[in-house]
Parts: C-alpha cells; sequence; structure tokens
C-alpha cells in the first residue's frame, strides 16, 4: 500500500494489468511482502480474527435481510422463520447473532493489546483513531442489530439508549424525535435501525481499509514497542503470519462454534425471545454484555445528563489517548510500574462490565449489609461501579500522562532481534529465507 | 501465552455469564429435572414428544396458542411423529389425521363467505382465542402466552417449565390471594406486597393467573407410562423445548461435525505454523 515494492509481474496478463490498475501489486505488497516484525506473538493474531469475524457478519447478515421483514409486526415471526423454515436458517441466525458478541471479544482483546504495547503512540496515532472509530461504528452496529428481533429486550433496550439523547439540553427532545421518526419506538425506528444496521457494517468495512492502510505505512508495532531497524527483524508476512494468524483464526472459530452449536442462546437474553410488548416492561433492562461496562458507567452517575456524557466520555477519552500518555516507551514490558496500573485498568473494565449486568443497589457481599459510610451503602453495586469509573477515568488522565514523566522504566533492547528469544531457531541464523521451500 | 490467552477467555466468559443470575428474581430455584435433550449432544425422546403433545393438545392448547408451529412441523426430522418412511411431512398419515381433527377458519373462494374446513398439514396451530381481549376475558384478565418459544423465553428453558407445573402449592398463612389466583414459589414475582407475615420471610415467588393444569390420570398415556403429574410436566417441558427449536437435534448433530473438522484443521495448521516458523529466532 506504501513504500517500495518488491512485485514483478510475471505473466503477460499481470503487466498488462500493473500499467493500468496495480491490483496485484497491491495485494502482493500488503498480504505477501510486506515485512511484519518476527516477534508478534498471539495477542497481534486479532487483526486477522477481526477481519474474519466482519466477512462473517456480512455474509450472514446478507442472507439474513433476504428473510427478514422489518416491520413490527412481522419482524419476531420472520426472525422465528429464518429459524425454523429457511435452509440452515438457525444456522445463519446463530451465527450472526453470537458472531457480534466474539466479534466484541476479539476487539475488545485487540483493544487491550494495543493499550499494553502503546501500539497507539507516533507514528500509529491515526491508525488508533481509525481504530476507534470502527469500535463506535460497531457499537452503534450492534445496538441497532439487537433490536431487529423485535423481543422484549430489544424493544425495551431501544427505549433506554434512544431516551438517553433526550437528556441533551435543548435539542435532546427534538434530537429523540428524530431518531425515532415518531414519538415513541415505533415502525419507524424498526425501519430506520434495519437500514442503518445494513448500511454501517461497509462503513466500517471501508474505514477497516483505512485502518489497514494506516497500518502499512509505519508498519506493525510489536511486544518490544523498538522499531524494526533491518530485514534480520522482519519476516514476509506470507507464509509466517499467514499461517500463525491461520491458526489463530481456527481456534478461534472453535469457540465461536462451541457458542453456535452448543450453547447459541448464553450470550443472549430469554426476555428477548418475548414478542416487544411496549406496556410490559421486563423486570430488568440488561444490554448485551458488550455494553455493560459503559451502562455501569451510565448508572455510576445519579445525574441523567452526567451519566450520559461520561458514558460517551469513555468512549472519547480513547481517542486523545497517544496525546495523553507521555511515555517515550512504547511496550509496557520495559514500563513495571505502568504494567501494573494497566493490569489494574484491565480489572477495572471487567467489574464495571459485572456491575453493568447487576441491580445497581444489591450488595456485592451478600452477607455484609452494614458497610455505611456517611449515607452511602458502600457494599453495593452502584458504589463498585462508581469506583471502577473513577479509576478508568484517572488512567487515562492522571496516570499515564504522570507516569511517562516520573517512572524509570526499564532498559530496552537496542532491536527487536537482539533480546534472547523465548523460541531460538533450530537451525542458525541466516537460513531464514523460504523455509517453504526446504524440507 | 496461549494458555493465557484461553485463561482469560474463561474468565470473560464467566463474565458475561452474570446477567443470568438476574432471572426470575424472586422465584424458587428451579428443580432440575432429567431431560434426554440436555447436555452439548443429547437429543430428544420421540415417545416422550408423542406423549407431551397429547397434554399440549389434551389440555394446554385450550388456552395456550402455538402461532409459529405448523402441523406439518410434527412430521419433520425430530418431530413428534417424523417417519423416515415419509419424505415429505405433508404426507405423514399421523400428521393429516391430526390436522384433520381441527376446523380452520378460511375463505370459500367462490363466494368469499368466511367458512371453516379441516385442517391440512400445511395449517398452523389454530388459535383458542379469536383476539387478545378474548383470550383476557377467559382467563381472567390474564393473557395466557404463546407457547412457540416459551422454552426459549424463560430462564432454563425445559427445567423452569417443569419446576412450575409441578410446583403448585398450598399458599403459606399469611399471603393475601385474591379469586382466580394461585401460588407457586416458582413463578417470578414478588409477593411484598401481600404478604402480612415476618417481612424477613417473605416467601418465595409469585401469583400466576393458571390454575394448576395437570392432574394424575388427566391425560391417558397410550405407551404405558404411568400419568403422573410428574410425568406428564416432564413430557410436555420436553414437547415444548422441542417446539421451540424444533432444529435443535440438526444443530446439535452439525456441531459435532464442525468441532471435529475444526480440531483437525487447527492440528493441521498448527503442525504448518511450527514447520515455517523452525528456522526463525522470534
Amino acid at each position: 500500500m506504501s513504500g517500495h515494492s518488491n512485485y514483478e509481474p510475471k505473466t503477460g496478463f499481470e503487466k498488462w494489468l500493473d500499467v493500468r490498475l496495480p491490483i496485484v501489486r497491491l495485494a502482493y505488497d500488503s498480504v505477501v511482502d510486506f515485512p511484519t516484525p518476527k516477534n508478534l506473538n498471539y495477542w497481534y493474531t486479532f487483526g486477522g480474527i477481526l477481519a474474519v469475524c466482519l466477512g462473517i457478519q456480512l455474509v450472514t447478515g446478507i442472507v439474513l435481510a433476504m428473510h427478514y421483514v422489518p416491520h413490527v409486526d412481522y419482524a419476531f415471526a420472520s426472525v422465528e422463520g429464518i429459524m425454523r423454515d429457511v435452509n440452515y436458517g438457525w444456522l445463519i441466525r446463530y451465527m450472526h447473532a453470537n458472531g457480534a458478541s466474539m466479534f466484541f471479544i476479539a476487539v475488545y482483546i485487540h483493544m487491550f493489546r494495543g493499550l499494553y504495547y502503546g501500539s497507539y503512540k507516533a507514528p500509529r496515532e491515526v491508525l488508533w483513531i481509525l481504530g476507534c472509530v470502527i469500535y463506535l461504528l460497531m457499537m452503534a452496529t450492534a445496538f441497532m442489530g439487537y433490536v431487529l428481533p423485535w423481543g422484549q429486550m430489544s424493544f425495551h433496550g431501544a427505549v433506554v439508549i434512544t431516551n438517553l439523547f433526550g437528556a441533551l439540553p435543548i435539542v435532546g427532545e427534538s434530537l429523540t424525535t428524530w431518531l425515532w421518526g415518531g414519538f415513541a419506538v415505533d415502525n419507524p425506528t424498526l425501519n430506520r435501525f434495519f437500514s442503518l444496521h445494513y448500511l454501517l457494517p461497509f462503513m466500517i468495512a471501508g474505514v477497516v481499509g483505512l485502518h489497514i492502510w494506516a497500518l502499512h505505512v509505519p508498519g506493525n508495532n510489536n511486544p518490544t514497542g523498538v522499531n524494526v531497524k533491518s530485514k534480520e527483524d522482519t519476516v514476509p508476512f506470507h507464509p509466517y503470519y499467514t499461517v500463525k494468524d491461520g491458526f489463530a483464526i481456527s481456534v478461534f472459530l472453535i469457540l465461536f462454534a462451541t457458542f453456535v452449536f452448543f450453547n447459541p442462546n448464553a450470550l443472549g437474553h430469554a426476555d428477548n425471545y418475548i414478542p416487544a410488548n411496549p406496556l410490559v416492561t421486563p423486570a430488568h433492562i440488561v444490554p448485551e454484555w458488550y455494553f455493560l461496562p459503559f451502562y455501569a458507567i451510565l448508572r455510576a452517575v445519579p445525574d441523567k445528563l452526567m451519566g450520559v456524557l461520561l458514558m460517551f466520555g469513555a468512549i472519547a477519552t480513547l481517542f486523545v489517548l497517544p496525546w495523553l500518555d507521555t511515555s517515550k516507551v512504547r511496550s509496557m514490558r520495559y514500563r513495571p510500574t505502568a504494567k501494573l496500573y494497566f493490569l489494574i485498568f484491565v480489572l477495572a473494565c471487567l467489574v464495571l462490565g459485572y456491575c453493568g449486568g447487576q441491580l445497581p443497589d444489591n450488595h456485592v457481599i451478600p452477607g455484609l449489609s452494614t458497610f455505611k459510610l456517611i449515607d452511602a451503602d458502600l457494599n453495593s453495586f452502584v458504589w463498585l461501579s462508581r469506583i471502577a469509573t473513577l479509576y478508568y477515568f484517572s488512567y487515562f488522565l492522571i496516570l499515564l500522562p504522570i507516569l511517562g514523566l516520573t517512572e524509570t522504566p526499564l532498559p530496552q533492547p537496542e532491536s527487536i532481534s537482539e533480546p534472547v528469544l523465548s523460541h531460538p531457531a533450530s537451525t542458525p541464523a541466516g537460513a531464514t529465507a523460504a523455509p517453504e521451500k526446504k524440507g | 501465552m496461549l494458555r493465557k490467552g484461553i485463561a482469560l477467555a474463561a474468565f470473560g466468559l464467566t463474565v458475561l455469564a452474570a446477567p443470568a443470575a438476574l432471572a426470575n428474581a424472586g422465584a424458587a430455584p428451579v428443580r432440575e429435572a432429567e431431560f434426554s435433550f440436555d447436555g452439548p449432544l443429547g437429543t430428544f425422546d420421540q415417545a416422550q414428544l408423542q406423549r407431551g403433545y397429547k397434554i399440549y393438545r389434551e389440555v394446554c392448547s385450550s388456552c395456550h396458542s402455538m402461532n409459529l408451529l405448523s402441523f406439518r412441523n410434527l412430521g419433520e426430522k425430530g418431530g413428534p411423529f417424523y417417519d423416515p418412511e415419509v419424505k415429505n411431512p405433508n404426507d405423514n398419515p399421523f400428521v393429516k389425521s391430526i390436522a384433520k381433527d381441527y376446523q380452520i377458519n378460511d375463505i370459500d373462494s367462490e363466494t368469499g363467505d368466511v367458512v371453516q374446513r379441516p385442517g391440512t398439514p400445511a395449517d398452523r396451530f389454530p388459535n383458542p382465542f379469536p383476539n387478545e381481549a378474548a383470550a383476557r376475558a377467559s382467563n381472567g384478565g390474564a393473557l395466557p402466552p404463546d407457547l412457540s418459544v416459551i422454552s426459549k423465553a424463560r430462564h432454563h428453558g425445559a427445567h423452569y417449565i417443569y419446576s412450575l407445573l409441578t410446583g403448585f402449592k398450598e399458599p403459606p398463612a399469611g399471603l393475601k390471594i385474591s379469586a382466580n389466583q394461585y401460588y407457586n414459589p416458582w413463578f417470578p414475582g414478588d409477593l411484598t406486597s401481600a404478604w402480612s407475615g415476618d417481612p424477613a420471610h417473605v416467601p418465595a415467588g409469585g401469583l400466576i393467573a393458571m390454575a394448576p393444569p395437570l392432574a394424575a390420570d388427566k391425560v391417558t398415556y397410550d405407551d404405558g407410562t404411568p400419568s403422573t403429574v410428574e410425568n406428564q410436566a416432564k413430557d410436555v417441558a420436553a414437547f415444548l423445548t422441542w417446539a421451540s427449536e424444533p432444529t435443535a437435534t440438526a444443530r446439535k448433530q452439525f456441531g459435532l461435525a464442525a468441532m471435529i473438522y475444526l480440531l483437525i484443521f487447527s492440528g493441521l495448521l498448527y503442525a504448518s505454523y511450527r514447520r515455517i516458523w523452525r528456522n526463525v529466532a522470534h
């Protein structure tokens, strides 16, 4: 996609095409010859896994759209019709529904990997921001997709989330009416959500293209965070990373298949198999698991507007992260203090996710009921959410800016090839070229 | 590193399972019955599905609709009356005779008059009431839920249905119950406002508008199975679980093949990976 190209068209057709549309050159430079650091570990395979997730969602989604009816009277029955009367419809629908969860598992691991190895730092800020845009688009797409089966959780989830915009001053009410296409969540809402749910994945695919382009200009980061210094530090993408990513994708598909075939409804909510009824509100409205950390942040704040702002702020913070982290050292391998705070950050995110699925006033430790400070019951999920929310923001806004100035990092290796490697070669170095042709 | 990844994934999934803890608030923990279809490879017991269908037909269907089911579904692969000899479920003699017993509303294509005709396998299960208002009027204001996907629409599925159907109890003293209401510890609800006893010991469960539907020997089993409430509850729970997802068996069988394929494929990819990377220190 950029930089020097080693592609040499061989056949007559390739030569003819190369001076007109160098698309084979583009593919060759991007996925065959692309020099990739040789020390990428399995955490780096999630980019490829995510591409597969997007592909699965697109293909299954397009087929589902052939059978789905976006109308409040028929949506629920049409989804069940897909399950019952479309050939392998159950497979297509369960892949799509669980595929969303798998997509988010992968994207969260991918993001935590970027946070840990400092993949957002110069010169990869644009790469990181494009990733954040993809994440935002994914959340919008997933939310609208969950509304389409028009079950109880679909409907009441849509009511809760769209009402959040009503908290905005002045424009709130008009904005909500505009989103709904009426004065309540109803057929126009379902129709536009279907339309947008079909559109956004293609926007995601477009931004993924930019994301990969922005990756291929500076090249991959790597677990040491040290820049590639020479050819010794890299291997061509194919076959080295096609096979490593391929293996990781296959293992990931085993996890995927476990859900699709043996526990397809485990990640959903039983109430969504009850057709939507505006007059009956479910006892507990919970979003899909991947939104729970943000739901916990929203509910941690007593004021609705502040809660909404904080929830969106949690994502907005990610966009400016490259300028919040002051450390010149990319990888937290060489930042022992930051590493500790990072692990607490991961824990805080998991705690937020857990709190999002609980009732705010319930006790965290069931037996203990007298853990009160002034008027606050600290042994409640709302307080646990508050502590975790505080840490979430402190990590980005206080810890990362200060740590970079105060900490003493460990010495970094001179190059990727220098450190004692975890997997030494079985034959002497220098024999690295084209192993696929040997043996 | 891979092991760490798997551990992380396992931990993540534990967290994901958390929302299930919200299920059936206030109700007693479900009674686990043993079902042949439990577990990743469990399949339905066809004789049980037939008994379960009989209970639905003779007991449940007088109030509960099953809008998403057609008679032909009963004769499809994995269904209660599936016959491997009959390729097309619409030709299944059991299914045809079951359908014929129903009178289906239709429109005379010559005159446009509303008529009734005997059902065919292609017809949906008819609704016991013409509309929601009629259903409520006949049931003390409560709407009997459609049972097409009931097993998927309740946490613990078949086990919940079994617990509920076998769970009707005499209300504890101190619980105020109005007419047409029945106490059931497995029905989700909050009895605080109806409870005049010790506030620290509000009874579990809720008040349901359905009278205890099952009784010993209420339905005659044709295969010699004792017609107890326990058996009836189990059988109808099995039938409703099949009806909620008639393709469940196909899914599990497909899944087994997919898993074997993916495991072998992953093994081959891992071997290729080791071989290709063998000469590279990384």
